[in-house]
């Protein structure tokens, strides 16, 4: 797919920029390193090296329950497949928060409900529920997983609204909740 | 089933199917029986099933017209199968009828809308021929507004109405329900593609209405009066089966609970509420009055902090339905730990097989299983539960009967260790999610799995097949499967031969609905005598042309083969959606221009 990368812009849309001013300027302020540290205003500290991968078109609907990727193409859609009536498609809970989660290496991608944590901690340590081999590990400023199995380290990033990838940690949780859109766990 | 006596001379029995006949007159030449019509009558009165009351019917003339007339309740299996004129020639006092229409693949969206099923009808003629009607119970039938306007007006003592599966009607017709049947005991709205135009219905019933025994209405969206509702449950003392929907909260079902300590089944509304003080606090109580409930559903948003409010009735349940529950595994297992009574379950996937551990452990009486998926129709997504879940269940549970499973991964040793573990299987429907996949561990198809539960559970009456599998799982099903009245199957088998295995092979088979297989003419061809014993085949997506339909048609009269032409259908000599049923009504006279009948 052609239009891979292009989804992902350097330019913050302005109605992303529109919510943030409309909101507590001192809940949302930008800073570098973990929730509870003195705080530097600063720029959003992307993840530059992920935007050259190619991660499959992204739609950039507002609705992150719904973030369309690329289907492998012997899989499309089947009428009336699986056997599940209409309704009970819609089984999210009404103030869900789910966002995919992909692990390097991992061939399926899982999903996580944001609105369950308060905190970062907390949200790390689902990781270790979910994928079972993951030990938190936390290194100065940054948040990491290892894999105690084979030692691999996996740097936890997201991307946000406006399409950027930045590392799981770099803003008060509650601004992370509302504009991370998908998760991803990086090899280091 | 009352014997007969030997020393009665035998008239030659009625054939159901071939009954178009109805009026067998009884003459004196004929009478046979000892006994008077009345005492017959009363006899067979005390026979409920009807299946022992047809076979009752095809003993002899006698006891066909004894059975027609203390019969009280009709079941149709298949709306086009009969007429209502031949029902109510047949049968004068009837007070009840089940009646179900569209191929269950319609909930599927495999049928267009308009393909029929209407009720209507069967309603004029039943408005002259059963005025004292009660009960009506309708699945997969098109019911439109102007028919529960009739309902409710022409039939005066009526007093149950289930809808499940319907569509075609609005809450305007549930309006002239509530305000016209004075004496209804049920109502009972399920899953239907209803035109939800507001909770006015609710309001509708008039403060005369003490008579309910049965309310639900927890598949409709819109919000119902809660002062009306709350009326409404005050003075039905009867109320058994309260099932809300999701916009009452759960201060509103404290407030109800409080006037049906009766209540036997309930559903609830959404079980989470924001509160100030903690939510166990404010409604530890609720339930404290409710002894009599053994059945709980809705639950919808329960969150760890609220489903604690239920333990207390817990461990009288034996059905749970969590099927509107995004639960995870742990709260599930806190749940489950106080529910050592369950014998029926139906849960998400969200609660892993981590959470079905938990079933094998907390509910050794569990006989009905059933785990939806959360997330069907994304298949990035690796959730859900998988064979080590269905395993642990089986360990646990050795009394399990009946299981609907989807998951996205299995293998033929466990379903082979499954069958071991529960032989007793009546209902065994496995979806594994991905069409055509393979055993994830060996790679090879998963015929032996199937082959496992109908060579180990010989009650099996339903089956439904899934994965990657070749002719051999038919082999399996046409050599061992004899009690076998139900089979589904989609992206399976070779060849003709898959499908000609089950037909030749099983002898109780019903209905047989097939979907996306490589089945041809001499396939279907091959079922030539078998059809009439059945109710139903529907075969879409396969290899079947119209040839072969018209020839089956013209070899078998008393069967309607109908035809449904696909909307991009280029190729007209393929039939693309093809439905035979048995019938003695013979052919639709309401068919819609894109079902042909041949």
């Amino acid at each position: 797919m052609s239009s891979e990368t292009s989804n992902i812009t350097s330019e913050p849309p302005a109605t992303a920029l529109v919510a943030v001013h409309s909101l507590n300027i001192n809940d949302t302020e930008l800073t570098l390193g973990l929730p509870g540290e003195s705080r530097k205003i600063g720029a959003k500290r992307r993840f530059s090296v992920i935007t050259d991968l190619k991660l499959g078109g992204t739609d950039r609907s507002d609705s992150e329950c719904s973030v369309v990727t690329k289907s492998p193409p012997s899989r499309k859609q089947l009428v009336g497949w699986p056997p599940v009536r209409s309704y009970r498609k819609n089984m999210t809970k009404s103030d869900c928060k789910y966002v995919k989660v992909a692990v390097d290496g991992a061939p399926y991608l899982r999903k996580l409900d944001l609105e369950l944590y308060s905190g970062y901690q907390q949200f790390l340590s689902a990781f270790e529920d979910l994928f079972s081999c993951f030990a938190i590990k936390n290194v100065v400023n940054e948040m990491k997983l290892m894999d105690p199995v084979n030692g691999m380290e996996y740097v936890p990033t997201y991307e946000d609204k406006d399409g950027d990838w930045m590392l799981v940690g770099d803003v008060p949780w509650m601004m992370f909740v509302e504009s991370c859109k998908r998760i991803r766990l990086m090899k280091n | 089933m009352p014997t007969m006596d030997p020393n009665r001379k035998k008239s030659k029995p009625v054939d159901l199917v071939d009954s178009v006949d109805s009026r067998v007159e009884l003459t004196e030449s004929t009478r046979s029986c000892p006994f008077p019509d009345e005492v017959l009558e009363r006899v067979l009165s005390l026979i409920d099933s009807h299946k022992d009351r047809s076979s009752v019917s095809l003993v002899c003339k006698d006891w066909y017209n004894a059975e027609r007339w203390s019969r009280r309740h009709v079941f149709i299996g298949n709306c086009y199968s009969v007429s209502p004129e031949i029902v109510a020639a047949r049968f004068p006092r009837i007070r009840s009828v089940t009646l179900k229409g569209k191929p269950r693949f319609s909930d599927f969206n495999l049928v267009p809308e308009d393909w029929g099923a209407d009720v209507h009808p069967w309603l004029s003629v039943f408005s002259s021929a059963y005025p004292f009607l009660e009960e009506l119970r309708l699945k997969r039938m098109a019911v439109s507004d102007e028919s529960l306007e009739f309902l409710a007006t022409s039939f005066h003592g009526f007093k149950a109405l289930s809808l499940l599966s319907c569509d075609g009607f609005s809450t305007d017709g549930l309006k002239a329900i509530a305000s016209h049947c004075k004496n209804l005991t049920e109502l009972d709205i399920q899953e239907n593609g209803i035109d939800d135009l507001g909770g006015h219905w609710l309001s509708c019933f008039p403060e005369s209405q003490t008579s309910l025994e049965v309310l639900n209405f927890a598949s409709l969206n819109s919000e119902v009066s809660f002062d009306a509702l709350e009326k409404l449950v005050s003075r039905c003392k009867s109320l058994r089966v309260l099932k809300l929907n999701r916009n009452i909260s759960l201060d509103q079902l404290q407030k109800l609970l409080l006037h049906c300590p009766q209540l036997m089944e309930l559903g609830t509304g959404t079980f989470m509420q924001e509160l100030i003080s903690g939510p166990v606090t404010e409604f530890k109580n609720m339930f404290s009055n409710c002894r009599k409930l053994v059945t709980v559903s809705g639950l919808w948003d329960a969150t760890p902090l609220y489903l604690p409010v239920i333990y207390p009735v817990c461990a009288s349940l034996t059905f749970l339905n969590l099927s509107y529950a995004t639960l995870q595994s742990s709260e599930l297992a806190n749940l489950l730990f106080h529910c050592r009574s369950l014998r029926r379950l139906w849960l998400l996937d969200t609660v892993g097989d981590k959470g079905l551990e938990a079933v094998g452990s907390c509910c050794p009486l569990l006989e009905e299983l059933r785990v939806f998926p959360a997330d069907p129709f994304d298949q990035e997504i690796f959730l859900g539960v998988t064979e080590s879940g269905f395993v642990s269940v089986s360990r646990g549970c050795p009394k399990l009967r009946h299981v609907l499973y989807f998951c996205r991964q299995m293998t033929n040793a466990a379903v082979a260790t499954i069958a071991r573990n529960c032989p007793d299987f009546t209902h065994f429907r496995l979806c594994i999610m991905n069409p055509g996949q393979p055993d994830y561990l060996t790679k090879e198809p998963m015929d032996e799995a199937f082959g496992a539960i109908v060579k180990t559970c010989t009650k099996l009456q339903r089956l439904a097949v899934s994965g990657l599998l070749t002719d051999r799982t038919f082999e399996y099903i046409g050599q061992h499967a004899k009690n076998m009245e139900t089979l589904s199957v989609a992206f399976a088998g070779n060849s003709d031969l898959g499908m000609e295995c089950v037909l030749k092979g099983c002898p109780k088979l019903r209905k047989l609905e097939i979907r996306d297989c490589p089945f041809g003419n001499a396939a279907l061809l091959s079922g030539l005598t078998k059809y009439e014993s059945m109710r139903s085949l529907w075969m879409s997506a396969c290899n079947v042309t119209m040839n072969a339909c018209r020839m089956l048609a013209k070899e078998k009269p008393r069967l309607n083969v109908e035809v449904m032409r696909d909307e991009e259908g280029s190729d007209d000599s393929q039939a693309h959606k093809v439905y035979v049923y048995r019938s003695v009504a013979g052919p639709r006279r309401d068919a819609p221009p894109f079902v042909l009948t041949l």
